[in-house]
């Protein structure tokens, strides 16, 4: 009996994450292409209709699904075969697992037992994720590689150096956060952002770590190949990058990709910086102000209110990436390798000293 | 002789805070989320025409798609005298006469076919018209068809307009 409780939590679990995950892809393409619009001003997409509805050009990302779907499965000649056909595999397969580790609600009391709301409570959450996206490059490197031509090459390379060095200055700038949590497990640095900070200040990793979480967020752009260092497509440069010699639903699945890479990212920086589910002074029994004021709220509500704030959170986050590529331009090659090597890295070593030097004279090392 | 020296104007140097381009980033980021406020909440402000249902209005001299005149009677004013296919340089003007039955009109066009294809809208025709039987005052432009044929456009198309 345990064990067919396990089984349909577990599965449940996952379709709950990949339901949310791939069904934010086309809200994503849809407020990129209108957002877009919008700032440069012009319209936007507003022409495909189902029963003369345009709900503002919602139907676009569907017919251009469709449409990539219905298109000829094209391999072109000279490319390596496999490794052509495995390149948009490897590019989604990491960006949807990544996901797996993020909590997206408190845990829940269901027929007697504590069920946690993320795929798996990994104690080692944050290596995970680390070891996982690391593992996305791959996409880009084999498409680049397998496609035998130059731009391609081009945007892989390009792709290779750029995770190389941002990988390091994301890494890094995760320490000091580990340091103040002392955890790697997501959950538990979920559950520690829930207190106060010299009671006024919610304890978010933004608020202990603004360094860090600057440099996690230029990190996490550069990882997500995102405007500004979204140089692996470089299309003023080299075509379409990586994904030139891509066609029909390769290129879609690429596509998909960087919109979940995008979510991914914004659910990271919800929940390592600004408290993944947790609402500011809101506890298990209502709202707990500073000046002492409470407001009792029954308990599903609260509950309600916690997944909403993550998915807000993770609206927010991934509409500033969009948001972001249409005010900032791309960066040239060697601006992107100063950046990463020359300030972020040294600032993310200096982060990590401050941290443990401020943490060694509250705590007294204890 | 004394060599001109120019002077080629540099970007100035950035102040400290401007090379930390946070808060500049921050200011570009104003700056778009004003325009998409600001394009939302006024969306008839934006520049962009919705091509098929808006047609922009055309200055009153704009040669577009020709028409033919008529006579107060219904009949074409056109006396098929060869001027305007004879004045057309990408000769898209095709005219077959035939004898008027009006004793008082010499000849009347049998055939008067415009290639829409081959007209590069010079307007020669039209200057070339002696009794102002043709004229590019319609205001419209660029026709799109699916085949070619529909492109061709015949003596009843061109009274029709």
């Amino acid at each position: 009996m345990s064990g067919l409780f396990d089984l349909v939590v577990s599965v449940a679990r996952v379709a709950v994450m990949l339901a949310f995950t791939l069904s934010l892809v086309p809200i994503f393409v849809w407020a990129e292409r209108k957002g877009a619009a919008y700032i440069q001003d012009r319209r936007g997409p507003n022409r495909a209709r189902i029963l003369g509805l345009t709900l503002g050009g919602l139907f676009h990302p569907l017919a251009d699904a469709l449409k990539l779907l219905f298109k000829e499965d094209f391999i072109p000649d000279g490319a390596h075969r496999l490794f052509y056909q495995m390149a948009p595999m490897f590019a989604l397969a990491p960006a949807l697992m990544t996901f797996a580790v993020i909590p997206f609600g408190p845990p829940v009391e269901i027929a007697g037992r504590v069920v946690a709301l993320q795929v798996a409570d990994l104690n080692v959450g944050i290596l995970y994720i680390f070891a996982i996206s690391g593992m996305s490059v791959y996409g880009v490197i084999l498409a680049g590689w397998a496609s035998n031509s130059k731009y391609p090459l081009l945007g892989g390379l390009r792709a290779s150096a750029q995770m190389i060095s941002y990988e390091v200055a994301l890494g890094l700038s995760i320490i000091g956060l580990v340091m103040v949590f002392r955890s790697v497990r997501l959950s538990e640095i979920v559950a520690s952002q829930g207190t106060l900070l010299w009671g006024i200040v919610p304890k978010w990793g933004v608020f202990v770590q603004p360094l860090g979480f600057l440099l996690f967020l230029v990190a996490v752009f550069a990882e997500a190949n995102r405007t500004p260092f979204d140089l692996p497509e470089g299309e003023s440069e080299i075509v379409a990058g990586f994904h030139t010699e891509y066609g029909s639903f390769k290129f879609s699945i690429f596509f998909m990709a960087e919109y979940i890479h995008m979510v991914v990212g914004a659910a990271l920086i919800a929940t390592l910086f600004f408290g993944g589910w947790q609402v500011p002074y809101l506890a298990d029994s209502g709202f707990l102000l500073p000046g002492g004021l409470a407001l009792g709220l029954p308990g599903a509500l609260v509950f309600f209110l916690r997944i909403g704030a993550f998915v807000g959170k993770v609206f927010f986050f991934a509409w500033l990436f969009i948001w972001v590529r249409w005010t900032i331009p791309r960066f040239r090659y060697d601006q992107v390798m100063r950046l990463g090597w020359k300030v972020l890295l040294p600032l993310s070593l200096a982060n990590i000293f401050v941290t443990g030097l401020v943490l060694l004279l509250i705590d007294g090392g204890a | 002789m004394v060599i001109g020296v120019k002077k080629v104007a540099r970007p100035r140097k950035m102040s400290g805070g401007e090379s930390l381009y946070l808060l500049e980033i921050l200011k570009g980021l104003g700056v778009t989320m004003g325009h998409l406020l600001r394009n939302i909440r006024h969306q008839e402000n934006i520049a962009t025409m919705e091509y098929p249902e808006v047609r922009r209005v055309m200055p009153p001299r704009f040669r577009g798609l020709h028409r033919l005149m008529k006579r107060p009677d219904g009949t074409p004013r056109c006396v098929a005298c060869f001027c305007c296919s004879t004045a057309c340089p990408a000769v898209c003007i095709t005219i077959v006469a035939g004898e008027s039955p009006d004793p008082s009109i010499e000849k009347y066009p049998v055939r008067f076919d415009i290639d829409m294809l081959r007209c590069v809208f010079c307007g020669h025709c039209v200057e070339a018209c002696p009794c102002d039987a043709i004229r590019m005052d319609t205001g419209w432009f660029t026709p799109a068809e699916h085949t070619r044929e529909k492109l061709i456009y015949t003596i009843d198309m061109l009274l029709e307009k």
